[in-house]
């Protein structure tokens, strides 16, 4: 039987075959998928803002890409996994209003990329940008990632 | 200037005023809506709810349900944001009863519809902006509004980035339209940068 294990906004979570891994409508905010092939064990985090710097007194790490995706992968290395081994796959960094400027969605892609470069954790899928909000599903069975959206239907990476 | 340090700490009585606002804008709104409409708009009583802005999506029906957001801008004296969100139902009757057609899905909604949703938003929003700006003399100018037909949680990215770096709870005003037997519903997020409320309360001295 396998359960649906829902990631919030500013939070990260960790499973294992049979389980999957959700986490519902990304907008600017971004969701990264980290996997240890060998060892088939996932991570999906999901980040609403790039810089932690620019909250004082903010400890949640989950919320910023700098601090979330470190974190992320030193809980599965303590599960066993080994970022040698990890694959990344990320989705979301959305414009969802196009009059608004500097898109803190892109900012957000930005950063997780910089993040996961720093990690040497190469990134083998993405879907990201644009102007609409994506649902994510991570399966450990096969590293899929699902992407589904209201208007642009659903893609498997 | 009073002393406010974040949203938690506001007195009942500047919670009575910010009420107050939005029942004398949502009276406002809710005419010209009916107006528009043709029929009666039905206003709830206005809630002013401090919450964090990851909860908001749950008190909507879930970060998945499908609406439409119409994001208005305000800047001048008072930097923040109103935002609109029509559920599917509400989004049909105004396009049906303004453009004359007959739609019934978020994917039929084409740029024309569009355009006229965001000037009913341009509308609701100039409702608010003068009652605010009636009761405290500031003087407010409002963005052009943008919009998006999508899940309510990745609509509600936008302000909970924008206030993100502040802190994790938000103030927002939330007034309910109805009209019909049907009950159609939309709701009204205000949201004022915690500096633009310490302003209109020291207007009014509360």
């Amino acid at each position: 039987m396998s359960n649906l294990i829902v990631v919030g906004i500013s939070d990260f979570k960790i499973a294992r075959v049979p389980d999957i891994l959700v986490t519902y409508a990304l907008g600017s905010c971004v969701g990264t998928c980290l996997y240890d092939t060998s060892l088939k064990l996932a991570g999906l985090s999901h980040i609403l803002l790039p810089e932690s710097s620019i909250c004082k007194n903010d400890n949640n790490v989950m919320k910023y890409a700098d601090t979330a995706i470190v974190e992320l992968v030193r809980l599965m290395e303590r599960n066993g996994a080994s970022r040698y081994r990890m694959i990344a796959k990320i989705a979301g960094g959305a414009n969802m209003f196009a009059s608004t400027g500097t898109s803190v969605g892109e900012r957000n892609v930005i950063a997780v990329k910089n993040e996961l470069n720093k990690l040497g954790i190469r990134i083998v899928a993405e879907d990201t940008g644009k102007n609409y909000g994506r649902t994510v599903e991570f399966n450990p069975e096969d590293g899929s990632m699902l992407v589904k959206s209201v208007l642009h239907g659903i893609r498997v990476l | 200037m009073i002393h406010l340090e974040n949203y938690e700490n506001l007195s009942e009585t500047q919670k009575d005023v910010l009420r107050e606002i939005g029942n004398i804008g949502g009276g406002n709104a809710a005419t010209a809506l009916s107006s528009i409409l043709t029929g009666r708009v039905n206003m709830s009583l206005p809630q002013l709810h401090i919450i964090n802005v990851n909860e908001i999506a749950e008190l909507l029906g879930g970060p998945e349900k499908e609406i439409v957001g119409i994001l208005v801008t305000m800047t001048g004296d008072i930097q923040g944001m109103l935002l609109f969100l029509l559920d599917k139902a509400f989004t049909h009757m105004l396009i049906n009863v303004l453009l004359g057609k007959s739609i019934d899905s978020f994917e039929n909604i084409n740029d024309m519809d569009l355009s006229a949703l965001k000037e009913i938003g341009n509308i609701l929003a100039g409702s608010y902006i003068n009652a605010i700006s009636t009761l405290t003399g500031l003087r407010i100018k409002l963005f052009p509004p943008d919009i998006a037909v999508d899940m309510v949680g990745a609509i509600l990215n936008y302000p909970a980035a924008q206030f993100g770096a502040m802190g994790d709870k938000v103030l927002y005003i939330e007034e309910n339209f109805s009209s019909g037997q049907d009950c159609v519903k939309s709701h009204l997020l205000i949201m004022p940068e915690l500096d633009s409320l310490k302003i209109m309360f020291d207007r009014l001295g509360v």
